[in-house]
């Protein structure tokens, strides 16, 4: 096991549980988290919570996830999650960070895969009269030098 | 400059307030040098310019130090504390990863003890202010609606945000309760602006603006006051603020970026660190003569640290909204930030609207909050949150404490060997009482609006932690670390001029006073040079 990257044996580990986590839908077009470029992707962007997440996946694979059916696998990654305990959040960070930004997965969102800058988005004005029923309406703000001079 | 070149004015730190201080100093032509511990940041750096933008607000681009972990970041010990403690350290300070919502604070908040017996009244009031925050807002550059009965009259010289979708589903539900809302004053600019592009919604911009569409003081201030001879070193961490013979500031310790330590001498100080870092600095700069650190003989360095307790309520509606193809800041309410007994606490907050998030961030804020399953029904429940968020912070006034300090780790150290920060926190039950009133209120306005799956996060993930109070203004030496034009009661050459003079916080982002003050500093030093000392 090295210190600076999951060994082979943890990477296949957390393919097991990035699957179960977001699992692929054919229904929808997406894939799973345990997708081949989405799992390098996530195995890549580890950075500093590398030691959270190795931590995570043992604490998974203890409680014998890989006998587990899809149900309780599902059951036990929801109740630890439910923990709110560093590592698993850490991990669901990771995955989700990766997942979300996967081409395949935005565009069936109907959400366009690209960073964006330099062609930003469009944000309508909206309509300025809902602002009409408060334009006129007398201050809210407390005026010191009236309230002190009294 | 040499090391060994003694300059006029030495400004510690280039945020928010050190870098307006600088600016207005400038045009006295003193020799004026800034030293900060970061870098200055490019454009092309920030995380909107790639596809992994939504994960880096969660490594480098994070609003906490103890998480961002750059090797410019100081540790802050925040165990004992229920909120985190945000800044960022680089030219420009915490205005390249702010949210640009751009409030004033209200004349009462000056005046909470005259009108409404809590705490203490400020020395100077709004209206001392008021043309100090007009020539913020000329300089930073604000976009706002002229006409907002909630506040004080003021131009914004800028258009407002859009409304957008999120906007107006908001402003429905506000007007069908009958409460105040109004588009928010921010720093984005919504026209080129002296230099700077217009925004084109890169979506939210706290973690850096690649357009440079949000002010930063790297962008607005710092360029006129480098081009009017201001000198700003980067990388360079000061270590202490030394003093003479005569109690007098001398100058600062610093280590340069290979860790080599110099002395820059100096015949006026001033420390724009922040509320956590000043304390910092001023405790680590104890010696004989200031034993308990400088500036410290009231012993209120430190002490009143106010943080801006912001719980979050957010909820899902059916119509799709703006998600985060745009700035997060959206609209205001005043409706209930004047104090009115019949609610149970004093002071009040604004209501801070904003809008949604992008589709990392959606899910990883959703699954934070339970909200969001693994496994095959995750895919279903996310589509009926994602572009369907609404979300609205309670901007709670927090009224200082002694008790809520900011001290000296006794073994946390950051990578030069200088004791870092350490903070004791605990919310005030006056505080509670308002967070409580203002989740309520925010329940029935996203219920208004017909979201559902409502959450309330009291310490909000990303909450704000705004650092005041820790060297408050005052004209008595004995109950406060300087007066009331930012001198330090016990060095007279020793100025500070960020938020820990704040002796209030206001319920607002404090970024517009923090600056309007550290220019109202810098014109009474104006005013006074002749006999600046006596």
């Amino acid at each position: 096991m090295g210190n600076d990257s999951l060994s082979e044996a943890e990477i296949d580990a957390l393919r097991e549980i990035a699957g179960t986590m977001v699992p692929a839908d054919a229904a929808l077009g997406v894939p799973g988290a345990d997708d081949t470029a989405i799992l390098a992707d996530i195995v890549k962007s580890m950075g500093r919570d590398l030691p959270l997440v190795r931590k995570a996946i043992a604490e998974i694979t203890a409680k014998s996830f890989a006998s587990l059916d899809r149900d309780k696998r599902e059951a036990l990654i929801n109740d630890m999650h439910g923990s709110r305990a560093a590592p698993i959040v850490a991990l669901g960070r990771v995955v989700l960070g990766a997942y979300y930004r996967d081409d395949r997965v935005l565009l069936a969102l109907k959400h366009e895969a690209r960073a964006p800058f330099p062609r930003g988005y469009i944000l309508e004005q909206g309509d300025w009269s809902l602002l009409d029923a408060v334009r006129h309406r007398p201050p809210l703000w407390r005026d010191d030098r009236k309230e002190l001079a009294t | 400059m040499s090391d060994d070149d003694r300059v006029d004015v030495l400004i510690i730190g280039s945020g928010a307030s050190g870098a307006a201080v600088a600016w207005s100093l400038a045009e006295t032509k003193m020799r004026i040098l800034c030293l900060e511990q970061g870098d200055w940041m490019k454009s092309t750096d920030f995380p909107t310019n790639g596809r992994d933008w939504e994960a880096r607000r969660y490594t480098d681009f994070d609003i906490f130090p103890n998480k961002r972990g750059r090797d410019t970041d100081y540790p802050v010990n925040d165990d004992n504390s229920p909120m985190k403690v945000a800044n960022f350290n680089g030219v420009g300070g915490g205005t390249v990863i702010y949210t640009a919502h751009w409030p004033r604070m209200h004349p009462s908040d000056f005046k909470v003890k005259s009108l409404d017996g809590v705490a203490d009244d400020w020395p100077i009031d709004y209206w001392t202010l008021e043309r100090f925050y007009d020539e913020n807002d000329r300089m930073m550059g604000v976009s706002g609606l002229p006409g907002d009965p909630g506040v004080p009259p003021h131009k914004p010289p800028m258009p407002p945000i859009p409304l957008g979708k999120t906007g107006m589903q908001y402003a429905k539900a506000m007007n069908k309760l009958g409460w105040h809302w109004w588009p928010s004053d921010t720093t984005i600019a919504t026209m080129p602006y002296e230099g700077r592009a217009q925004c084109i919604n890169l979506g939210h911009c706290t973690p850096g603006c690649a357009q440079g569409a949000k002010a930063s003081t790297d962008i607005t201030y710092w360029p006129l006051a480098i081009r009017a001879g201001v000198e700003l070193r980067t990388r360079c961490r000061v270590r202490e603020v030394t003093t003479d013979e005569h109690g007098m500031a001398a100058g600062a310790i610093y280590y340069d970026a290979d860790g080599k330590e110099h002395f820059q001498p100096a015949e006026v100080v001033i420390v724009a660190c922040n509320g956590v870092g000043t304390p910092r600095l001023l405790l680590n700069s104890a010696s004989g003569k200031f034993p308990n650190g400088l500036a410290n003989s009231s012993g209120l360095v430190g002490r009143n640290l106010m943080l801006h307790p912001w719980p979050m309520i957010s909820g899902y509606v059916e119509e799709t909204l703006d998600g985060g193809r745009a700035p997060i800041t959206n609209l205001w309410s005043k409706q209930f930030y004047e104090t009115d007994a019949s609610r149970g606490f004093v002071r009040g907050y604004t209501l801070q609207f904003n809008r949604g998030m992008g589709p990392a961030n959606q899910a990883i804020t959703s699954a934070a909050a339970g909200q969001l399953p693994w496994g095959r029904d995750h895919h279903r429940v996310y589509r009926e949150m994602f572009e369907h968020r609404v979300g609205i912070g309670v901007a709670c006034d927090d009224l200082p404490e002694e008790s809520n300090r900011v001290t000296l780790d006794p073994v946390l150290k950051d990578s030069n060997g200088i004791p870092a920060p350490r903070i004791d926190y605990a919310i005030s039950d006056n505080t509670r009482r308002m967070m409580e009133h203002g989740i309520a209120r925010a329940e029935e306005i996203l219920t208004a609006a017909g979201a559902t799956r409502l959450y309330c996060s009291r310490t909000a993930l990303n909450a704000p932690g705004h650092l005041l109070g820790t060297a408050r203004m005052g004209t008595d030496p004995e109950r406060s670390v300087v007066n009331e034009w930012g001198r330090c009661h016990d060095v007279k050459n020793l100025f500070i001029v960020d938020g820990s003079v704040f002796v209030t916080g206001g319920g607002v982002n404090p970024t517009s006073t923090i600056q309007s003050v550290a220019l109202y500093i810098a014109d009474q030093m104006k005013q006074r040079l002749a006999n600046l000392f006596d």
